[in-house]
């Protein structure tokens, strides 16, 4: 089956062969590599993308119930030249140690700051409760995001 | 396969008319596990997400496709805390109230709130509208009464929830955590506790002894509450997994009822 969404804003057609998740639709066919295979459970959020602006696991959604959806992964985010806030607070911040869990914390930590700028520590860690960093980076992490809401709040 | 995506419920209602034996997808939090590790391959998959009728929650009236995101933000106490410990904020966004009681894990977070308040599960085909109560609906471990041709429509909540009501589960961490034991107290204006507890058996129960013997004590005294406690630690059913053993899961159930009903009582 062939299905249609948008993709990072850009309209991109995709095969889908059975009940295979988003995730390895946008991986193995639209070669965007930012959203991570790892446990496809949903226990670690390294896959997390926007869906119709939802924080969501890909690797749980059917990509065939994703058809005529918004998707946006790590590479819509920003740009190497043009870096998105939170991306520019994680380097600045080096909340970064092997990446592999990057994407979604960025992705995970966009989607709050549009619902709640100023959160505060403790609505930070709940928002990220579902991304897991296992080289255990998560001060820098906080302190990354807690940048953003100062600014935010001054 | 083949996926049909019904976006009004009597539309659903025909295609699953016409293909009983077909999966059934709402927000894919349970499914999609069982898929991406090959222990599925559904051949016609229903998918819910878009039937707008099953995202309505009016009053007592919950619709099976209202997410946890959601009922996190609602007014009903316990039942907005069960929704904050559900997985993630990602599992939030996409689990719904309606995939709980159809997988019907005996660990279901949402079961201890529908258990303690006697709420009824609506059931709809072509043929008709059903409603049971929710251990008429809940028979097993990943068992329930739901025919191959019926949806689970609704959760139908009585006329007066106590307003006195708390949830709690235990679990290795806060986040992300299938529950070792969960329960669920609510106390109504009469003084009248109601005890449920899940994890603890192949569905969850009530510890009716524990409620008896609570509700007609006048003094809630400490060697009461002791009782209690230990009535409630006899009562349930657990056993002993990869998760928990069943001697830890028998405290655990005693301690959580104790503390969530002196909460009621604080309140």
């Amino acid at each position: 089956m062939k299905i249609t969404l948008v993709v990072n804003r850009e309209e991109r057609e995709a095969a889908v062969h059975g009940p295979e998740s988003l995730l390895f639709v946008l991986r193995e066919r639209l070669g965007l590599l930012g959203a991570k295979d790892a446990c496809l459970q949903g226990e670690c959020g390294s896959c997390t993308v926007l869906l119709d602006g939802e924080a969501v696991c890909s690797c749980l959604v059917m990509a065939g119930d994703a058809a005529g959806s918004e998707v946006l992964t790590v590479e819509g985010l920003g740009t190497e030249d043009e870096l998105h806030p939170v991306q520019a607070a994680f380097v600045e911040h080096g909340a970064v140690q092997c990446g592999f869990c990057t994407p979604g914390f960025l992705i995970s930590t966009a989607h709050l700051l549009g619902h709640n700028p100023t959160p505060t520590t403790d609505e930070i860690r709940e928002a990220l409760a579902g991304n897991i960093c296992r080289c255990t980076g998560y001060g820098a992490v906080l302190r990354a995001v807690e940048s953003l809401a100062g600014e935010r709040r001054s | 396969m083949n996926i049909e995506r019904p976006s009004g419920l009597e539309e659903g209602l025909e295609a699953l008319a016409a293909s009983p034996e077909a999966t059934l997808l709402a927000g894919g939090t349970d499914l999609m596990v069982e898929i991406n590790y090959h222990a599925r391959r559904p051949e016609h998959v229903i998918a819910l997400r878009r039937v707008k009728e099953l995202k309505e929650w009016d009053g007592r009236r919950l619709g099976a496709g209202v997410t946890f995101r959601r009922i996190e933000q609602g007014p009903i106490r316990a039942l907005a805390q069960l929704a904050r410990t559900v997985g993630s904020p990602q599992i939030r966004a996409a689990g719904t109230i309606g995939g709980n009681l159809g997988t019907a894990s005996p660990a279901g977070d949402s079961h201890p709130f529908l258990a303690a308040c006697d709420a009824h599960i609506e059931l709809q085909s072509r043929r008709g509208t059903r409603t049971l109560r929710w251990d008429e609906f809940l028979v097993g471990v990943k068992r329930t009464s739901r025919q191959d041709d019926e949806l689970i429509t609704a959760v139908v909540l009585p006329e007066a929830l106590p307003r006195r009501q708390e949830f709690a589960k235990v679990g290795v961490r806060s986040a992300m955590v299938i529950a070792t034991v969960s329960a669920c107290v609510m106390v109504d204006d009469e003084g009248q506790a109601r005890v449920a507890l899940g994890a603890v058996g192949p569905t969850v129960l009530r510890a009716r002894r524990a409620e008896e013997m609570i509700n007609s004590e006048s003094e809630k005294s400490d060697a009461a509450l002791a009782e209690f406690a230990r009535l409630v630690s006899e009562e349930v059913k657990p056993i002993t997994d990869h998760r928990s053993t069943e001697e830890y899961r028998r405290h655990a159930a005693g301690v959580l009822s104790r503390r969530l009903f002196e909460r009621c009582l604080r309140t």
